[in-house]
């Protein structure tokens, strides 16, 4: 497996902090890599600078072959990373169904074919029945799937999901999980998610990567993550010393 | 293609439609010259809402200075007229290009440099006050002594070079309430019409779903201004005169943006159903008060505040979708 997503000695500064201090992975195509650590260590911001909302101070992101550091988000889009946000951001007077055409715009020819295609993707995020709701109406559990229903439909080969989980009840997150995978697995589509539910982590991941403070403490499979003495102590604390 | 896009409009909405526009083709056998007026001047506002809702209603871009574009539309238009005597049918094809030219650097220059919200607001309205300055100067076409079009001389209706009754003038108007309304429909159901509902809903979601925010914006104003132009050609044949201190004034635009506020921004019905509201609104107050001998030339801006306060308080989407639901006009996809 090559990498489709290369992060080499990222920084981002602001002003004196610095919030994302020369991290550096590969993402292999077809993964699901997960970005962890406690609030505040860095990983929004890493997110933000891969989908080019800024652009790095130092270092710079590959991504299929390519540099695309610095580009604009919409550049980044088309070249195929989709995201979702951590303060989840629907398009609040349209209907489920539109806030997803309009990411399925991206690459269907006509509003008629983009339609359906919509529908494939809404139900797959258990969204078809709401179709006609204004997302505005959503729950937020529903505004999360209509998130990841929205980067979804254009057809990211890297998915790039900001705590999609967060909120839902255990068996949402089951589903959600579920859902990833298929994607994965049938789609080939890979998947760089920042999560703190555990529970989904060690559920999806093939690789972790451990952020604190803007630096990586940590990166490895699962279950070598979660038995680092650095991650203990930063991040999973007293919940693995039994 | 047409019966397509009246596919969201139920059967019941459908024949009020064709009842409303049966009435409105038959109105200048019904009504006098002073209600013939009145709907003219409530069509020419159905009109210029509609093109200024692709910017607003669609793309969240508040230009309170369309008066540019209908003022420079008008002075082309008719300074063609005047000077060579080139129709105005023509002279459009002169006034859109200018005006959609207007736009686009006025666009350009907000978009370049992220001005938006309401400093975009007051850059347009700096742009029109510059205009409404420099034609007050600008002698070649009269000055603040205004421009006027040639009225003896010509066929009693004579459509091509716009010369006749108020009757001839209805039917022009009532045909561009028609287009833009098509052209609208047709817009909000393209992928660039969704674009600008996504723009207008949040940039930042629309630039992460690989949408080019400043090209979409860009070709907003640039349909919105070329689209305000007709009407522009249109008030300067209409009235037969043009002054600076009227056409670009700033009242103009405010009146240009009330129609589509109270209507329901974003919404194509909103501005034909806002200006009938208003105008007929305010004509009749007018007429109640002269009836009681008041003679109060005000009263029709007052009563706009009144209207615009009521819709902020009880509708602040604009009566329109309160209406279309009331009635079963339109079913949700």
């Amino acid at each position: 497996m090559s990498a489709l997503l290369s992060v080499r000695n990222v920084t981002k500064r602001f002003r004196g902090l610095v919030a994302v201090d020369k991290v550096s992975f590969d993402v292999p195509e077809g993964a699901i890599y997960a970005v962890i650590g406690p609030n505040g260590a860095g990983k929004t911001t890493l997110f933000n600078v891969i989908a080019g909302e800024f652009a790095p101070d130092g270092g710079e992101i590959v991504f299929a072959g390519q540099n695309v550091s610095g580009l604009a988000p919409n550049v980044i889009c088309e070249r195929g990373v989709g995201r979702t946000f951590q303060i989840v951001k629907p398009f609040p007077a349209l209907s489920v169904e539109d806030n997803v055409m309009i990411g399925a715009l991206l690459r269907k020819r006509t509003p008629a074919q983009a339609r359906e295609w919509v529908h494939l993707v809404l139900d797959r995020l258990d969204l078809y029945d709401k179709r006609t709701q204004r997302a505005s109406s959503l729950t937020l559990p529903d505004r999360k799937r209509l998130e990841v229903a929205r980067a979804i439909a254009t057809e990211p080969k890297l998915l790039l999901l900001d705590e999609v989980m967060a909120g839902l009840r255990p068996t949402e997150t089951d589903r959600m999980v579920a859902v990833f995978r298929k994607l994965c697995k049938d789609h080939g589509v890979t998947i760089l998610l920042i999560e703190h539910v555990m529970r989904a982590v060690m559920a999806l991941a093939d690789r972790i990567l451990v952020l604190h403070h803007g630096a990586a403490i940590a990166e490895g499979t699962p279950e070598t993550v979660v038995r680092e003495p650095a991650v203990i102590e930063s991040y999973l604390g007293a919940e693995t010393e039994v | 293609m047409i019966a397509r896009l009246f596919d969201d409009i139920t059967p019941r909405g459908q024949a009020l439609l064709a009842i409303v526009l049966a009435l409105a083709l038959a109105a200048p056998f019904i009504v006098n010259d002073y209600l013939l007026s009145v709907l003219i001047v409530t069509l020419y506002f159905a009109y210029t809402g509609q093109a200024w809702n692709v910017m607003m209603g669609f793309a969240g871009q508040l230009s309170l200075g369309h008066a540019i574009y209908v003022g420079l539309a008008a002075y082309a238009a008719a300074w063609l007229f005047v000077q060579f005597k080139v129709s105005p049918w023509i002279g459009l094809f002169a006034a859109i290009p200018i005006a959609a030219l207007c736009g686009a650097i006025i666009g350009f220059l907000a978009f370049r440099f992220r001005v938006s919200g309401v400093y975009f607001a007051i850059l347009t309205i700096a742009f029109a006050e510059f205009a409404r300055i420099g034609f007050d100067h600008f002698t070649a076409v009269g000055g603040s002594a205004g421009l006027f079009l040639p009225v003896s001389g010509y066929a009693k209706y004579d459509l091509w070079n716009l010369r006749g009754g108020p009757e001839m003038f209805y039917y022009v108007i009532l045909a561009m309430v028609v287009i833009a309304f098509l052209i609208c429909r047709a817009l909000l159901r393209s992928r660039i019409g969704y674009y600008l509902l996504a723009i207008r809903e949040d940039e930042q979601a629309a630039r992460a779903l690989g949408i080019d925010t400043f090209r979409c914006k860009m070709i907003a104003v640039v349909i919105s201004a070329g689209m305000t132009a007709p009407a522009g050609v249109f008030i300067a044949f209409y009235n037969n005169n043009l002054f600076p201190e009227q056409v670009f004034h700033i009242s103009q635009s405010i009146e240009i943006i009330l129609a589509p506020f109270i209507g329901g921004a974003g919404t194509l019905f909103g501005p034909i159903i806002g200006a009938a509201l208003l105008q007929w609104l305010a004509e009749s107050l007018r007429v109640v008060l002269e009836a009681v001998g008041i003679d109060m030339p005000g009263s029709k801006q007052v009563f706009f505040g009144f209207l615009l306060l009521l819709v902020v308080i009880a509708a602040p989407e604009g009566f329109w979708p309160g209406i279309a639901a009331r009635f079963k006009i339109t079913r949700r996809k």
